[in-house]
C-alpha cells in the first residue's frame, strides 16, 4: 500500500487533489481511498488530506502517519508544519517551490524534490492554483500513476476549458519531473 | 461469503460516501424526504435535493423545514399517510428529534433515517463518535452501524426492507461514522434501481391515514392498554432479529454483497482475543488482526451491525470459545464509566453459561484518530487479562494526561 499526505492551506484544493488522485489511481486499476484531516474549514489555515493506493481493497481508516509521499502545496507551511513528520526513509517529499531541493533542510531521510508549480499554473492556467499541477509532478516523480488518468480525472471534475488548461499544466509538470 | 473484488471493480466508481448513500436513497424511491442540514450530514441532503430538483426521484416531495424537530415531525404525518419517508441528521440535530423519535416508533412508522455519527455538545465538536445515536437507544428505533461506504449505501435499502416488514413495522437508524465514511472517496458500486425495486417492494402498509377510512395513530392509551403497546413494540424488536438476518441474505442473493446480518466475524473461530466494535473502526481492526495474526497472536474481530435489537444470542455464540473479550465504544454512559457495547455485552452474558472476562475501552471520542498502534496496545492489555485477570474493567483510551 502506498500512502500520500498532501499539505496545503484552506482554499488551495488539497482535499480535491487527494480525491482526484484516488479517482485516477482507481482508473489505473488500483483500489484507492481519499479523505481530509477533517478540520473546521478556514481559508488559509493549514490543512492535510490523504490518499491511499493499494492492490487490494482498503480497510484502514486511520490518518496517514508514515507517508510514502508528501506533497507540499505552499512552502510557507514549512515554517509552521512539520511536513516531513513520519516520512519513510525511501519516501519522497515534493515541494512547490522555485528553490532547488538542497535549499530545504528537513529532518528526514526521504528524498526532497521541488517543482515550481506556481509558475506553471500562472503560465498555463493563468491563476496560482497548483493542486492539479502538483498531481502531474507527483505522477512524474513517483511513477505510481498514469498522468493520463490524472488528466482524465481533472477534466471530468472540471469540464471544458478549465479542465483542458489544467490537463496541459499537468502534462508540463509531469514532463519536467521525468526529464529532470 | 467472499466477494470477488476484481469482478466488482468493473462496476465501481469512486465517489464520496455521502453521495453513495444519497444515491441509495434515490434507488429506494422515497415519497417524502424531510431534513435539516447539519455537518457532517450536509452532503447527503444536498445531493438528495439536487436529485429532486433534477427530477431524478419521481413522486417524491422534499420538505424544507426550519429544524430537525420539524423534519422528523413531518415524517410522522407522511409515513402514517403511507408514504415511504426518509431523513438524515446527526449529533445535536438527532438530540433535538429525541422526543419525536419515541412517537415514530410507538406509532410503528417505518421511517428510515441516516445518522452520520458525530460527537455531542458541549464542548462543541463536529467530528465523529457515536454518542448521538447510542443516546437514542431506548426510543424504539432499530439501530444499525455500517463499516464502510458500500455497506452504508447497501444498508439504506436493507433498512427500508427491515422497517417495512409487516412483522416489524419499526423505524430504523442507519448509522455511518461522520467524516470517516461520509467524506471519504472510495470505490463503490452504486445501487442498481431495477434490482432495488426487486429487493424492496412498494410500501403498502396495513394501516394508514385515509380521509375515506378515518383512523387515529398514537392518540391515547390509558393504563388499561399502554403496557400492551410497549410489549408489542418489544415483540416487534424480537422479530426484527430474524428480519435483519433475512434482509442481509436476500440482499446477498440479488447483489452478491454481504456484511453479516446482526453481527459479522473476522478471524474469530480460533481466536483467544476477540475485539468487538461498531462502524468504521472495524476496518482498521481487521488490518490489525492480519498484522498480529502474522506474528502468531490469535485475535479476531466481532462486528456488531445491529445495536438495536441487541443480538445477545449471536454475540454469545460467536465469542464463547475466546479467552478474553474487548468491547470498543465510541460513547460513554457518564456516571457508569462504560460504553454501551461493553455494558450490554457484559449484561447479556451474566446469566448464561458463558463466563469469559470482558474489558471495555472508550475510544475515538470527538474525532480522536485511532491509529493501528492504539489498537495493538489494546490487544496487549487483553493479553494481560488472559495471563493475570482483569485489573481495569473499563477505561478511556489515549488520554492526554498533560491536558487534565
Amino acid at each position: 500500500m502506498k500512502e500520500i499526505r498532501i499539505h496545503g492551506r484552506g482554499g488551495q484544493g488539497s482535499v480535491t487533489a487527494a480525491e482526484l488522485l484516488a479517482v485516477a489511481a482507481f482508473a489505473d486499476g488500483k483500489f484507492s481511498q481519499a479523505f481530509p484531516a477533517f478540520g473546521v474549514e478556514r481559508r488559509g489555515a493549514p490543512v492535510q488530506a490523504f490518499t491511499r493506493i493499494n492492490d487490494d481493497p482498503i480497510r484502514l481508516r486511520a490518518q496517514v502517519y508514515e507517508p510514502d509521499y508528501v506533497i507540499v502545496q505552499d512552502p510557507t507551511l514549512l515554517e509552521v508544519v512539520s511536513v516531513e513528520s513520519g516520512a519513510k526513509d525511501d519516501g519522497v517529499i515534493l515541494i512547490n517551490s522555485d528553490f532547488e531541493p538542497e535549499h530545504f533542510d528537513l529532518n528526514t531521510n526521504a528524498k526532497i524534490m521541488t517543482v515550481n508549480a506556481t509558475k506553471i499554473a500562472l503560465d498555463i492556467i493563468g491563476r496560482p492554483i497548483v493542486n492539479t499541477v502538483l498531481l502531474g509532478a507527483f505522477a512524474g516523480a513517483s511513477g505510481l500513476i498514469d498522468p493520463e488518468s490524472i488528466k482524465d480525472a481533472v477534466k471530468e471534475r472540471f469540464p471544458g476549458k478549465v479542465g483542458e488548461k489544467n490537463a496541459e499544466a499537468i502534462q508540463k509538470a509531469y514532463d519536467m519531473m521525468t526529464e529532470a | 461469503m467472499k466477494r470477488n473484488f476484481e469482478d466488482d471493480k468493473k462496476n465501481m466508481v469512486v465517489v464520496e460516501g455521502s453521495y453513495a448513500v444519497a444515491d441509495a436513497v434515490k434507488a429506494c424511491r422515497p415519497n417524502v424526504i424531510s431534513a435539516y442540514p447539519i455537518t457532517p450530514q450536509t452532503h447527503i441532503v444536498e445531493d438528495l435535493s439536487q436529485f429532486i430538483a433534477d427530477g431524478e426521484i419521481p413522486n417524491c416531495e422534499y420538505l424544507n423545514v426550519e429544524s430537525e424537530f420539524s423534519a422528523i415531525s413531518a415524517l410522522v404525518g407522511s409515513s402514517a399517510a403511507g408514504a415511504r419517508s426518509y431523513s438524515a441528521t446527526t449529533s445535536q440535530g438527532l438530540e433535538l428529534m429525541h422526543e419525536v423519535l419515541f412517537n415514530v416508533a410507538g406509532m410503528r412508522l417505518p421511517v428510515v433515517m441516516t445518522v452520520v455519527n458525530r460527537a455531542v455538545s458541549a464542548p462543541i465538536n463536529i467530528w465523529n463518535d457515536q454518542q448521538d445515536s447510542i443516546s437514542q437507544r431506548d426510543t424504539g428505533w432499530i439501530q444499525l452501524h455500517a463499516e464502510d461506504t458500500q455497506e452504508a449505501a447497501d444498508m439504506t435499502a436493507q433498512a427500508f426492507k427491515i422497517a417495512e416488514d409487516p412483522d416489524v413495522m419499526l423505524p430504523v437508524l442507519a448509522c455511518m461514522d461522520g467524516f470517516i465514511l461520509s467524506h471519504v472517496y472510495e470505490p463503490v458500486i452504486l445501487l442498481d434501481e431495477d434490482l432495488v425495486a426487486e429487493y424492496l417492494p412498494a410500501f403498502e402498509p396495513e394501516f394508514k391515514l385515509d380521509p375515506k377510512n378515518p383512523k387515529t395513530f398514537g392518540a391515547f392509551a390509558d393504563p388499561h392498554s399502554y403496557t400492551e403497546f410497549r410489549y408489542l413494540q418489544q415483540q416487534a424488536m424480537n422479530k426484527a432479529l430474524k428480519t435483519i438476518e433475512d434482509a442481509a441474505d436476500e440482499f446477498y442473493d440479488l447483489f452478491g454483497r454481504h456484511y453479516g446480518g446482526l453481527i459479522d466475524t473476522y478471524e474469530t473461530e480460533d481466536a483467544d482475543i476477540i475485539l468487538m466494535a461498531m462502524g468504521s473502526i472495524v476496518g482498521t481492526i481487521k488490518d490489525v488482526v492480519d498484522k498480529l495474526r502474522a506474528q502468531g497472536v490469535k485475535v479476531g474481530v466481532l462486528k456488531v451491525r445491529s445495536f438495536r435489537p441487541f443480538p445477545a444470542e449471536a454475540i454469545k455464540n460467536a465469542i464463547k470459545g475466546a479467552k478474553v473479550i474487548v468491547a470498543l465504544d465510541k460513547n460513554i454512559s457518564l456516571g457508569l464509566n462504560e460504553g454501551a457495547l461493553f455494558t450490554e455485552t457484559k449484561g447479556s452474558l451474566y446469566n448464561t453459561n458463558v463466563n469469559i472476562p470482558i474489558i471495555g475501552f472508550m475510544i475515538g471520542h470527538g474525532g480522536r484518530d485511532i491509529p493501528m498502534s492504539t489498537m495493538e496496545a489494546i490487544v496487549d492489555e487483553a493479553k494481560k487479562v488472559i495471563d493475570s485477570g482483569i485489573t481495569v474493567e473499563s477505561q478511556f483510551t489515549d488520554l492526554k494526561e498533560e491536558l487534565l
